[in-house]
């Protein structure tokens, strides 16, 4: 039997495994994360295993697949242990070298370090590089270092141990007074104080309880769910288990969007292996409780991640949701009290319990307590995951971490929280980041996407591409969401296009505010977000539109005019071969565009090698 | 039973029962567009929304929904409320222009123009009458199908309904449907002439005289001078 049954029998098994496991031992880990999957980390991998077993080395190398390391930028990466030393943008071709020099000989490669692009020089470890050194990641630890689908490597790194401390010398109010007293609140966005949360299901009667992870994340540009259900899915079952045994619940879904296929196949493989071991099922810790979960897979709506349509979903009804004037602990799915926290949050509960709240509640600021994961994208030259505490400073995110914008061009704004959070700018690149700064500055701390936007960015274009995200996915219930969001497109589109008028911009605010204030739900209350936060930040750029028909960043097609700089074309006709609507004459030397046939797509203007093509 | 104050005066109200019951039974009035009482609420409308201050934060709340508790505020008409409803309300009537239930409650609500360009559909998904052939016929033969803009009302796969008895229920109880507003002369523009409830000549004897329209509006008209 498999079994564990006692706190000393994990802890023999843990034993046992690091015994077994020297540390001495060569072992490659490859990263085979979304990131560095799409750029071939698992033909790599299998390369490694092969040319090992080819090469027929006498020490023995372990090759290890592990989740997401976050620093997808430089995929696929690998980290050689026991000496850490870490290789980027690693190709097929770069294993058998590798394999002969790094494993048997102890070389290092140059051309596989990175290089930090600000001192040039070659970084070797992967703490060292500049990405992860400002960095805490403590829900993110393990990511890198274990494989997800093998329950023994979790083991091995004191997983499941914070179950066992729990479940035998805990009781529930100890637990959820130590969850209290942390700080933790809810990293789905929200910010609700998870223990209290947890305090009111645990008191409401009932004999029937149910907890559920949300891993239904679906603004676009986000993947931090995605990440820690692929890399790391044992810490969110260990963290359910825990809440479920405090609160009183003896069933537990997982609601994963089916757009996460890997994430699906990793949590799945852990809870089964977590039933082998007795972590799942009847008498865990030979305790009398008895808990399990089930993952259901999301339809694809993006409302479904608000938690009262999640829990529909769940029930097989149509995902919108209700109001919550009775909260869904006291009634949730199927009526009955339900707890209900995002994957991040979970996962942060196992820390929580090993390392006590005292330790939790350092981390932070006074009222947003731990660390915030953000989904670093857009025009920044680090894109990834990054986790850092609460409380720190968007420009070190941004340029410490994120090691500034692309091709040195200059920061115009970044958007937090997904197609419901708020444009930031400039001025305010000193924020703190925790859930009270960003509220405040017209955002939120959302789902952790953060996107990065470079002068080229037109603020208007930015929230029409918003506020088309959400007219389709606004569920549709209530008129405000429904309506209002399709009208704000509508007057936004017509900026966009020359056609504002001037009192276009205060119907527009109006809007915002009356859809902020009478929306059913979550999506609708933060809908008009980006609307308001660009014309607080940005009211300047729309003015531009309406009064001038000029957008300055040069991205709305209708206000936009392409032309050819007379010196500095070359005459070379490459413009001329690509250009879909013939709209360019090469008469005389140089060339010039029709603006009359011209389509605006800006493929010249890429095609042009001496930056004669400008937009006006 | 539960004290609340509503509107600033203290009333009595049944343990379980709504803001909008209770509003209703004293007289006040809300306007609902996806409310019936014998339905179960809903809550998309948002025209019913009501201000409640109870002691921690003063939030809007849909009064349909929304069970009374001991000691809160609730404040039926404030300017917030009203500013709202009549935005909500110009955002449907700017999407179904016909409906005389929406041009009724323009006129009494007093909102006299719509600023958004004017569609011209016959639904405005309130889903009274899914929950009329669900819950009260038994039936189930209709519902919501697609999301956001691409929401509406239909029979599964958009089939002839098996179990549909033609029993007309969701028509009986459609507020767009039924009698279409005939006093908007051009498409588009708002009516204003319904629910005129003290008639002009009334008030000003002499200088105008009122007649019925044909939809049974009062109509003002100036008095011809002989």
């Amino acid at each position: 039997m498999k079994k564990i049954r006692t706190p000393q029998g994990l802890e023999a098994l843990q034993n046992s495994l690091l015994q077994r496991r020297d540390s001495n031992k060569s072992c490659v880990r490859v990263c085979i994360g979304t990131g560095c999957r799409a750029r071939g980390s698992v033909v790599v991998a299998e390369a490694f295993r092969n040319e090992i077993k080819k090469q027929n080395l006498e020490i023995p190398i372990d090759t290890k697949q592990t989740g997401c390391h976050g620093f997808c930028e430089s995929g696929p990466v690998i980290v050689i242990g026991p000496r850490e030393i870490f290789y980027q943008r690693v190709k097929l071709r770069d294993v058998p070298e590798i394999v002969s020099k790094t494993l048997l000989n102890g070389e290092i490669i140059d051309r596989l370090l990175y290089v930090d692009p600000t001192t040039g020089q070659k970084v070797l470890y992967e703490h060292e590089v500049p990405f992860y050194e400002k960095q805490r990641r403590q829900i993110l630890a393990n990511n890198g270092r274990i494989d997800p689908t093998d329950i023994l490597d979790y083991i091995a790194v004191g997983g499941y141990q914070a179950l066992a401390k729990a479940i035998t010398t805990m009781s529930c109010d100890e637990i959820i007074g130590t969850v209290e007293k942390s700080g933790l609140r809810g990293l789905g966005g929200a910010g609700f104080p998870t223990g209290r949360k947890w305090r009111v299901c645990h008191k409401v009667p009932g004999d029937v309880k149910f907890v559920i992870g949300n891993g239904d994340e679906g603004d676009p540009g986000a993947f931090s769910d995605r990440s820690l259900m692929e890399a790391n899915p044992h810490s969110i079952l260990e963290g359910m288990i825990i809440g479920a045994y405090a609160i009183g619940a003896n069933q537990g879904y997982l609601y994963v969007r089916a757009e996460y296929p890997l994430a699906l196949k990793h949590l799945q493989i852990a809870i089964d292996q977590a039933r082998e071991y007795g972590f799942l099922g009847s008498k865990i810790f030979s305790s009398g409780f008895d808990f399990d979960i089930k993952i259901i897979q999301g339809g694809g709506a993006f409302v479904c991640g608000e938690s009262s349509a999640l829990v529909a979903s769940i029930e097989g009804k149509v995902g919108e949701p209700r109001a919550k004037y009775i909260h869904t602990v006291e009634r949730g799915l199927w009526n009955e009290p339900t707890n209900l926290n995002n994957v991040k949050t979970w996962a942060s509960v196992p820390l929580i319990i090993n390392n006590g709240a005292d330790w939790y509640a350092k981390i932070g600021t006074e009222k947003s307590k731990g660390t915030a994961i953000f989904s670093l994208v857009g025009k920044v030259n680090n894109t990834g995951l990054v986790e850092v505490p609460m409380g720190t400073q968007l420009k070190e995110i941004i340029y410490d971490i994120g090691g500034g914008i692309l091709e040195g061009k200059k920061f115009k704004a970044v958007q937090t929280g997904g197609p419901s959070g708020g444009c930031i700018p400039e001025e305010l690149l000193d924020l703190s980041v925790d859930f009270e700064r960003l509220t405040e500055a017209g955002s939120m701390m959302g789902s952790g996407g953060m996107i990065v936007m470079d002068e080229d960015t037109c603020m208007v274009d930015v929230a029409r591409y918003f506020l088309d995200f959400l007219q389709y996915e606004s569920c549709g219930k209530c008129v405000p969401c429904r309506e209002g969001i399709k009208r704000m497109l509508e007057i936004v589109t017509n900026i966009a296009a020359g056609r504002g008028k001037k009192e276009d911009m205060d119907l527009l605010q109006e809007l915002a505010e009356t859809i902020k204030d009478f929306s059913l739900c979550g999506l609708g209350k933060t809908a008009p977000n980006t609307v308001l936060s660009t014309l607080r930040y940005f009211r300047e750029e729309y003015e531009t539109h309406v009064r001038d028909k000029k957008c300055p960043a040069g991205i709305c097609k209708d206000l936009i005019e392409y032309f050819i700089l007379e010196d500095k074309c070359t005459g070379c006709g490459a413009c001329l071969k690509l250009c879909p609507q013939q709209a360019i004459d090469a008469y005389g030397l140089t060339h010039t565009i029709d603006p009359a046939k011209c389509i605006k797509c800006g493929i010249c203007r890429d095609a042009c090698s001496f930056e004669a093509i400008m937009v006006k | 039973m539960v004290i609340l104050t509503m509107n600033g005066v203290r009333v009595q109200a049944e343990e379980g029962s709504t803001l909008l019951e209770v509003a209703r039974f004293y007289g006040i009035d809300i306007p609902t567009l996806c409310y019936h009482d014998e339905l179960t609420p809903y809550g998309a409308c948002r025209l019913c929304m009501v201000e409640v201050d109870d002691g921690r934060r003063t939030r809007l709340v849909a009064s349909c929904l929304y069970l009374v508790r001991e000691g809160i505020k609730v404040k039926t008409h404030t300017e917030r409320v009203m500013k709202g409803r009549k935005l909500i309300l110009e955002l449907l009537i700017a999407r179904c222009p016909n409906s005389k239930t929406l041009q009724d409650l323009a006129s009494k609500m007093g909102l006299d123009k719509v600023r958004f360009k004017m569609e011209n559909k016959d639904c405005i998904l309130c889903g009274l009458c899914l929950r009329m052939c669900a819950e009260q016929m038994g039936s189930g033969a209709i519902g919501f199908v697609g999301r956001g803009q691409k929401r509406e009302v239909v029979t599964p796969f958009r089939e002839a309904s098996e179990i549909c008895r033609n029993c007309g229920a969701c028509m009986y109880i459609c507020p767009v449907v039924e009698t279409q507003c005939r006093g908007i002369k051009s498409p588009g523009e708002l009516c204003n002439s319904c629910l005129i409830i003290t008639p002009q000549c009334s008030e000003k004897y002499g200088q105008v005289m009122c007649t019925l329209d044909s939809c049974g509006a009062c109509v003002e008209k100036e008095k011809k001078i002989v």
